[in-house]
């Protein structure tokens, strides 16, 4: 009987070691997907020229004590008003020139380039 | 201006007031408090222009920022409410009230009606203008329009008269631009060069509008990008006093017979043009801040006279 069982508890503990390696390379294979990030911080985007690849899923974070947006000059994305922490994301498909700003504080004006 | 000369004023503007009320009250007894352009026009009809103005009182309210709640100053509510106090005490009742804008913090609903709820508690009529604060609805501006817009025309601009002094409200917070500063807009020119047309050049002009009208810092956006052609359309008049909130300061400018004024907030102070590294809410010590809000209190006259600006400090 104690021998079934260890072979049981063996096969438990390599499973509760493979299982969660499995899913941290799936996670990597997902993570994989290009992500960058903006920091929204003294009335400024930071960085405010970001160039990424297509596909690539940019998150902007408030930092400051003053709401801001993030909205596209040419109105293909916006954020609404972000208070302090508040994130938006937005996903990168085609390769081109994306220039936004604050709707609010309109001298904030930054670009994401996209390049295959 | 010393506090004896302003209680002087104060007796003086006092008793030519009373002989003035029955424009006035003719006036809000038609508004009945609440603005509309077909009520304000018949009041314009009965009210005396060009050289027949009537001194009064009116203060200015300004960026209450309802709903904000940093550091800065984690209880607007309160700030705004000893403001009203502040009006409700004033040794002369104001015959209005102007609201220059940022009347929320987040145009949500909910603040949009508390302000409207502490500004009732008055007991005269308040006219408001939006800051940018109010747009950030889905709507861009549809909820500011929506509490406070009754009347009004385009994103949100009207006029109206009293005891012979001209108002002009503008909105120029509307549908930015990337790159630029605050904006009127060639509908909104369009309409107040026609707003302007009838009027004689003696008319005191009071022209309300969040951002300043000048260019007090460019690179904190501190500007109305066509603001040159507004001031074009309001050159000939002999006295025009622009009103603006959003900097959370008192500012002060002349150029020729213009003369205008940034105010305080009731919510929290910004710092002085340059002085940090953005214009975001400036964090002071406890029992300072009262001393940096405040509101303003305007005397008319008569005539051709500047129009007397007092601001006061909550504490």
């Amino acid at each position: 009987m104690e021998r079934p069982s260890r072979s049981i508890l063996r096969l438990a503990i390599s499973l509760a070691i493979t299982v969660p390696a499995l899913g941290f390379v799936a996670f990597e294979a997902r993570g994989a997907a290009p992500a960058a990030a903006v920091q929204i911080k003294d009335f400024a985007f930071a960085p405010q020229l970001l160039t990424v690849k297509p596909g690539t899923t940019v998150t902007w974070v408030n930092s400051d004590e003053d709401p801001h947006t993030v909205t596209a000059t040419d109105k293909s994305f916006h954020s609404a008003a972000l208070d302090t922490r508040d994130k938006f994301s937005f996903t990168f498909t085609k390769p081109g020139q994306y220039g936004y700003f604050c709707s609010l504080h309109p001298h904030m004006t930054a670009k994401v380039i996209v390049r295959g | 201006m010393s506090e004896q000369d302003v209680r002087g004023m104060d007796r003086r503007g006092l008793l030519m007031r009373c002989a003035g009320w029955a424009g006035a009250g003719a006036l809000y007894t038609l508004s009945g408090g609440v603005f509309s352009s077909m009520m304000m026009d018949a009041a314009r009809a009965a009210v005396p222009h060009g050289g027949r103005t009537k001194p009064f009182t009116f203060v200015q309210i300004s960026d209450t920022h309802l709903g904000f709640d940093k550091a800065a100053n984690p209880d607007v509510r309160a700030t705004c409410l000893a403001s009203v106090a502040k009006i409700k005490a004033l040794a002369q009742k104001p015959d209005l009230v102007v609201h220059t804008g940022d009347i929320s913090h987040l145009s949500k609903d909910a603040q949009f009606d508390d302000a409207k709820a502490i500004m009732d508690g008055i007991g005269v009529p308040v006219f408001y203008i939006p800051g940018e604060h109010d747009m950030l609805d889905e709507g861009g501006g549809k909820a500011f329009l929506a509490h406070f817009g009754k009347g009004s025309l385009g994103r949100g601009w009207y006029s109206f008269d009293h005891n012979g002094v001209h108002f002009v409200a503008l909105n120029n917070v509307s549908d930015l631009k990337p790159g630029g500063m605050a904006h009127l807009g060639d509908d909104q020119l369009g309409w107040l060069k026609q707003d302007l047309a009838g009027l004689s050049a003696s008319t005191p002009i009071v022209v309300l509008g969040h951002i300043p009208l000048w260019t007090v810092y460019a690179d904190w956006g501190w500007g109305t990008d066509d603001s040159a052609q507004a001031l074009a359309l309001l050159g000939r008049f002999g006295s025009v006093t622009v009103l603006n909130g959003h900097i959370h300061q008192v500012i002060q400018k002349v150029e020729g017979n213009v003369t205008f004024h940034s105010a305080r907030s009731t919510a929290y102070p910004q710092p002085a043009p340059g002085a940090a590294p953005s214009p975001g809410p400036l964090k002071v010590p406890a029992a300072q801040l009262p001393t940096m809000l405040g509101i303003r209190t305007a005397n008319f006259t008569t005539g051709q006279a500047p129009i007397a600006l007092i601001d006061t400090p909550l504490a």
